[in-house]
């Protein structure tokens, strides 16, 4: 760790520490990776070495209704959740930049709630209130669950982009005679639309990816990709669990690196803005 | 600016914060049986125990029962008397069936007749103690305790004390986890920390594609890798390691290994950004001290990124308590946790009561974690990225 000479112990231990995490590296990427191959395999068993190549599981996928009805009910809830929870969220945070009373740290402490707790409880929670509501089974109530555990993420990554926002600007376009939608839409909002199009996508991948809520929510029609997945998992898996996996995966960690290139681009944003003022 | 906050506020409020409320009143909640015995619940308070109660407690549960013969109620409030005394659901479902048209001569006598166990003082004990509107008796039975017939509490029958286990293992596991993810993630932060940028950019991405990768898909495939034709297995075999193949899925070194790769972000993430905040001119000033690298990591390096390890350490154990789909897919029958049964006494035996009372007990373990790690590492840093 010193600078100038290394004693042969610090570089062995250097040495096994690189292997060492390359190694745990492995362990971290290959479980993730190896559901890509094997959902191509033209057998009907998922073992190694695949016995040839096919895309006859992409086929049932996209075919069979059972998937494509999961594929299409994960899609329009995920938007639907993302329309409101980006709503409702941008709006919070704005509302929260704006205010510097000492309860705002307690309404943030409250939005962010659903994060801390564990999602089977808020499950469960949710179904027995919603049974008395009739909202089980329907999709409404996957929505309106699933954009409480979104919302979160909307109101953190916008409130992150709000840090570096100047209030004044909004007071000027006001003294020049903005009326406040007019301001938000034209200095606001082009400011902070990376935070919120990084929340935005949060919120969708929250719910495409939610398994836990989906459990206790949904009847045979509301089937959402991950619940069609768990119970193929639980019962066995064939091949076009993985195939249906893949996509699942791709989709989120493709909407993930996107917001993850917004993130740093905003770093870099900033940082060029605090060397320049 | 209010009026900006108020519908994510009103939103949270309702869908989330009222559902939790009402699912941990659940907990203590009484109100079906008063509700379903009205007279009974209302003449049993004068009854003193020891003898068997006087014809007007005996006349009013005949009069309760009449009005809910018939209806769902019934069997509602035999199996809800059922979770307090075992077989009473047959008793009770049977004493609506027989349950004369009118009022017999002797309402006792009469329902004597029906079922011996109207005789027995100990049953009417019971029913006393879950008369009220609250109860303790879901919180006491998720702790494997009740109350016997004169109302103290004792431990309930070993072959029916399965939460105290179920409680131990939650804790053995996750903290498993937790000591797992911290020794295999320390080093790997430590190196990713003093990496080239280019070469940390990939370690992160390395690390942000699983982390971005749903739980469910990560889970799947430990399931196929470590089942006895996976992918492991037979790579050992090949290498000539081991001769069959090993048991690594649906038992606990499967729910190790799945918990520990899906929590290990949790683990990295917060560990690197500590490490990457320290200024090696602390570690040089140490060394030009006359320091050994073993003693600059010691007292140097180490205690600088405890903060680090401390909020790694809360979001890994705080997830691992909660947790019900891995051990749910790549545990056995005796691997399950806090989780799983809160969603077996939600949708299979449907004892709402006692899921409440086992959420309960998790929704404070969690709050006690985060209370006393919380305020130990200061909240703000309890945040993956």
């Amino acid at each position: 760790m010193a600078r100038g000479t290394r004693t042969s112990l610090e570089v062995s231990v250097r040495a096994g520490a690189r292997i060492y995490t390359g190694a745990m590296l492995v362990f971290l990427i290959v479980p993730v990776l190896v559901v890509l191959p094997l959902s191509f395999t033209s057998g009907q068993l998922l073992v190694f070495p695949l016995p040839g190549w096919s895309l006859q599981w992409y086929e049932d996928f996209f075919t069979n209704p059972i998937w494509t009805n999961a594929l299409r009910n994960s899609v329009w809830i995920g938007v639907v959740v993302t329309a409101l929870a980006t709503t409702l969220g941008t709006a919070a945070a704005i509302g929260l930049h704006g205010c510097k009373a000492r309860w705002a740290g307690a309404v943030m402490a409250l939005l962010v709630m659903p994060l801390a707790i564990p999602v089977v409880i808020v499950a469960v929670a949710t179904f027995y209130f919603f049974a008395a509501l009739g909202l089980v089974g329907t999709y409404a109530g996957i929505v309106l669950a699933h954009t409480v555990l979104a919302l979160p993420f909307v109101v953190v990554t916008v409130s992150a982009t709000l840090q570096g926002f100047d209030p004044n600007l909004v007071r000027a376009a006001a003294s020049l005679g903005a009326s406040p939608f007019l301001a938000f839409r034209t200095v606001t909002l082009p400011i902070i639309a990376p935070g919120v199009v990084s929340g935005a996508l949060f919120a969708f991948v929250t719910s495409f990816d939610e398994l836990v809520v989906a459990i206790f929510l949904s009847s045979p029609q509301q089937r959402t990709l991950p619940r069609q997945i768990f119970s193929g998992v639980s019962e066995n898996i064939s091949p076009t669990i993985t195939a249906a996996a893949v996509v699942l995966l791709v989709v989120s960690v493709a909407l993930m690196g996107i917001m993850e290139l917004l993130r740093r681009r905003s770093e870099k944003l900033k940082m060029a803005g605090g060397q320049t003022t | 600016m209010l009026a900006l906050m108020a519908p994510s506020v009103v939103f949270v409020c309702f869908l989330f914060a009222l559902p939790i409320v009402l699912f941990l009143f659940r907990a203590i909640d009484n109100a079906e049986i008063p509700e379903a015995l009205p007279r009974t619940t209302a003449a049993i308070a004068e009854w003193r125990e020891g003898e068997l109660p006087p014809e007007p407690v005996y006349a009013a549960l005949v009069s309760d029962l009449a009005a809910l013969r018939g209806t769902p109620q019934l069997a509602l409030l035999a199996r809800r008397l059922n979770y307090a005394i075992p077989g009473f659901r047959g008793v009770v479902t049977r004493t609506g069936r027989l349950l004369p048209q009118s009022m017999p001569e002797s309402p006792k006598a009469a329902l004597i007749a029906i079922d011996a166990t109207w005789a027995d003082p100990a049953a009417w004990g019971v029913l006393r103690q879950q008369s009220g509107k609250v109860t303790d008796f879901y919180l006491l039975s998720a702790l494997d305790l009740k109350r016997d017939p004169s109302g103290s509490v004792v431990d309930v029958d070993r072959d029916h004390a399965i939460f105290v286990d179920l409680y131990g293992r939650t804790l053995t596991v996750s903290i498993g986890v937790t000591l797992l993810c911290v020794a295999i993630g320390y080093p790997v932060a430590a190196v990713m920390a003093q990496a080239t940028p280019a070469a940390a950019n990939w370690l992160l991405m390395a690390i942000l594609v699983p982390f971005w990768t749903s739980l469910l898909v990560r889970s799947t495939a430990w399931v196929i890798l470590l089942q006895n034709e996976g992918l492991v297995n037979k790579t050992l075999i090949w290498l000539g390691a081991i001769d069959a193949p090993l048991a690594l899925v649906f038992n606990r070194t499967g729910v190790y290994i799945a918990m520990v790769h899906v929590l290990l972000p949790y683990m990295i993430l917060p560990l690197y950004s500590v490490m990457k905040g320290i200024s090696p001119s602390h570690l040089r000033a140490a060394a030009s001290l006359g320091a050994s690298p073993v003693r600059v990591f010691f007292t140097v390096y180490l205690p600088l990124t405890m903060p680090g390890v401390a909020a790694g350490a809360t979001l890994v154990f705080v997830s691992a308590v909660g947790f019900y789909v891995t051990p749910a897919l790549v545990g056995g029958p005796r691997d399950q946790m806090i989780g799983y049964f809160i969603a077996y006494f939600t949708n299979s035996a449907v004892n709402w009561g006692l899921a409440s009372a086992l959420g309960a007990f998790l929704l404070v373990l969690v709050a006690a974690t985060y209370l006393v790690l919380g305020k130990l590492v200061g909240f703000e840093r309890l945040k993956v990225r």
